[in-house]
């Protein structure tokens, strides 16, 4: 993911230790400066995502990561991002919660990456890949995102996407240089008017207008970005809706199931902001539950029941506190419905 | 007799570096002074289209509207961060932060003292007036021991709530600051060698020296609940006591 993040055209990375995420930061360390770009280790997550702030302000691509309880302390910064609509990219690899909780797998940070951890009314696109190539390709389109809406995007990974190893192969690089000009940007009022970037709206009416722009922009991201994956429900009668890593294990669920003659069939949101909410509401009209599976106490549950809204069963099978379910755990929770 | 205008020097004007957009600070306020007095360095230096201020949270928070050149609002103690980001990405830029004590010695603590760890090489102009002036006149780290705010109505008392933090003290201990001073605006001999002082600062930053502090003891007549004059009397009298001014730090 921090090759991925070179190649998108990263050129300041700022972050701070934490397990299971800090592979990246030492690769980071590492490469960074070969390409010229800048490396800070901050003194706190909170230094970190505030240093993306003004980097992202002065024109660079920017990225930093951590893993659940560092975006706790980033998710202020990130409100200011999203005030001043600034891109800027951020992975989360998920580790178990609340507190310190653990560091292996989990899917406890839906709600805080999907439904705003910070304050105020804003979105976040939220990525979330399933394997390590996939990692790679939604990083790339998380800064592509990110410069596009002016928005930050998170990827939201969890500890064993942190912690795995597959064989991948790197998209070629983009040049820094060849991206579009950001006229928006600090970078000295020389021969134009002063650029102001800003959050601080003091009159009502101007931080409402610049507010209903903003949201307007997010419609935008939900007619035009809304990205999944269906997997063998052309003839389900149950499908199962996962992400992530999760997502990957029902697939062998379903394979399993389909050799015992049950149907069952994936869904798999890609960005799980925007949501799709659209093909789970066209699968509920023709299949009999949908059983939604998380590393959590039921969180995305939430969106699949708001598409569904009483068209199907949505039951809801969750591992928690890093414990991560396996295809049989999957398999003997369809079968209660399959009957 | 007839005034000849060609015949007329100009001794004062408004720096170019400054909008026409009004100061919302309140009368007799010392921080009116240091932006103009940043806004006159700039001029000087000649460094308008490549400066960058970083507003802070607190009464300047909206001071991006009063220079003419680029500026950025930061969350609140978080300046020396989004400097650092800023001043990285682009080293051509000055980039210069205006912290309040709240912001700087307080919430921003961390950011405020690893960014002059770093040696970053930005300006840092941290307004020491004792007390939170934009919330109505809460207890500041810097509030002297029995000054009254709103938050210590008796009086500060360190057995509750410390000492006053001298935050110029810290950083000059550090390895990497270039120039760590403590000024005060109390009479003209003062303001002048604030002047000079932010002036080195800022000539510091474009040699690429490194870090500045410039610690200014301001007044806040508002929430001290004093005449302008009275207040320039305290700092004076009793505030320098406490912080005392002068040059720390002077590598260069």
């Amino acid at each position: 993911m921090a090759e991925a993040g070179i190649r998108a055209g990263c050129r300041a990375y700022f972050g701070y230790p934490i397990t299971p995420q800090n592979e990246l930061l030492e690769y980071m360390a590492a490469h960074m400066p070969k390409v010229g770009g800048i490396f800070i280790q901050a003194e706190s997550e909170v230094a970190a995502i505030n240093m993306c702030y003004g980097a992202s302000a002065a024109g660079a691509r920017t990225m930093t990561s951590s893993s659940s309880p560092g975006i706790s302390l980033k998710m202020e910064g990130i409100s200011y991002l999203a005030g001043a609509d600034l891109p800027t990219v951020l992975i989360n690899v998920v580790r178990g919660g609340p507190g310190l909780g653990n560091i292996a797998p989990a899917q406890g940070d839906y709600f805080q990456a999907t439904k705003g951890g910070g304050h105020g009314d804003y979105r976040m696109i939220v990525l979330a890949p399933a394997t390590i190539p996939e990692s790679i390709e939604l990083v790339m389109l998380a800064f592509e995102l990110a410069d596009r809406y002016r928005v930050p995007v998170m990827v939201l990974a969890d500890g064993m996407l942190g912690q795995m190893m597959e064989p991948v192969l790197f998209p070629e690089p983009v040049d820094p240089a060849a991206l579009p000009a950001k006229p928006w940007a600090i970078t000295g009022a020389r021969g134009r008017r002063p650029n102001r970037i800003s959050s601080y709206f003091l009159d009502p009416a101007e931080l409402s207008a610049r507010n209903v722009k903003r949201q307007r922009r997010y419609q935008q991201i939900e007619e035009q970005e809304i990205r999944y994956e269906e997997h063998e429900t052309a003839d389900a009668t149950l499908v199962v809706a996962a992400y992530g890593s999760v997502a990957r294990i029902a697939r062998t669920a379903v394979r399993m199931a389909r050799s015992e003659g049950i149907k069952l069939g994936l869904l798999r949101p890609i960005t799980v902001w925007p949501f799709p909410y659209s093909p789970l509401r066209a699968l509920s009209r023709r299949v009999d539950a949908i059983l939604t599976v998380e590393m959590n106490a039921g969180q995305m549950v939430e969106d699949v029941r708001l598409a569904v809204a009483e068209r199907a069963e949505t039951p809801f099978y969750g591992k928690l506190g890093g414990l991560v379910p396996t295809p049989k755990d999957i398999l003997r929770e369809v079968k209660r419905y399959a009957s | 007799m007839p005034v000849n205008a060609k015949s007329m020097v100009k001794v004062f004007e408004r720096p170019k570096s400054l909008t026409d957009v009004q100061f919302t600070y309140c009368p007799g306020c010392h921080h009116g002074l240091v932006t103009r007095i940043i806004a006159h360095t700039i001029d000087e230096l000649g460094l308008q289209e490549r400066t960058v201020v970083v507003a802070p949270v607190g009464c300047s928070v909206s001071m991006y509207e009063w220079f003419h050149f680029d500026g950025i609002q930061a969350s609140h103690g978080r300046a020396c961060a989004v400097a650092t980001g800023i001043k990285r990405v682009n080293p051509h830029l000055i980039v210069f932060t205006y912290q309040g004590d709240g912001d700087l010695a307080a919430i921003g603590t961390a950011e405020s003292i690893h960014a002059a760890n770093r040696g970053e090489n930005i300006t840092v102009v941290f307004i020491n007036n004792q007390i939170y002036g934009m919330t109505g006149g809460q207890m500041a780290p810097t509030t002297l021991i029995g000054q009254w705010a709103t938050s210590c109505p008796t009086g500060r008392d360190p057995a509750l709530a410390g000492y006053p933090i001298r935050f110029a003290e810290i950083v000059a201990q550090l390895d990497a600051p270039v120039y760590v001073t403590r000024q005060s605006l109390y009479d003209q001999k003062r303001i002048m060698a604030t002047k000079r002082a932010i002036k080195k600062a800022f000539q510091y930053q474009v040699e690429d020296k490194g870090y500045s502090l410039v610690e200014i003891l301001a007044n806040c007549p508002t929430n001290w609940r004093m005449s302008p004059v009275e207040t320039n009397r305290r700092l004076a009298d009793e505030v320098v006591k406490s912080y005392p001014l002068g040059d720390l730090v002077d590598r260069v």
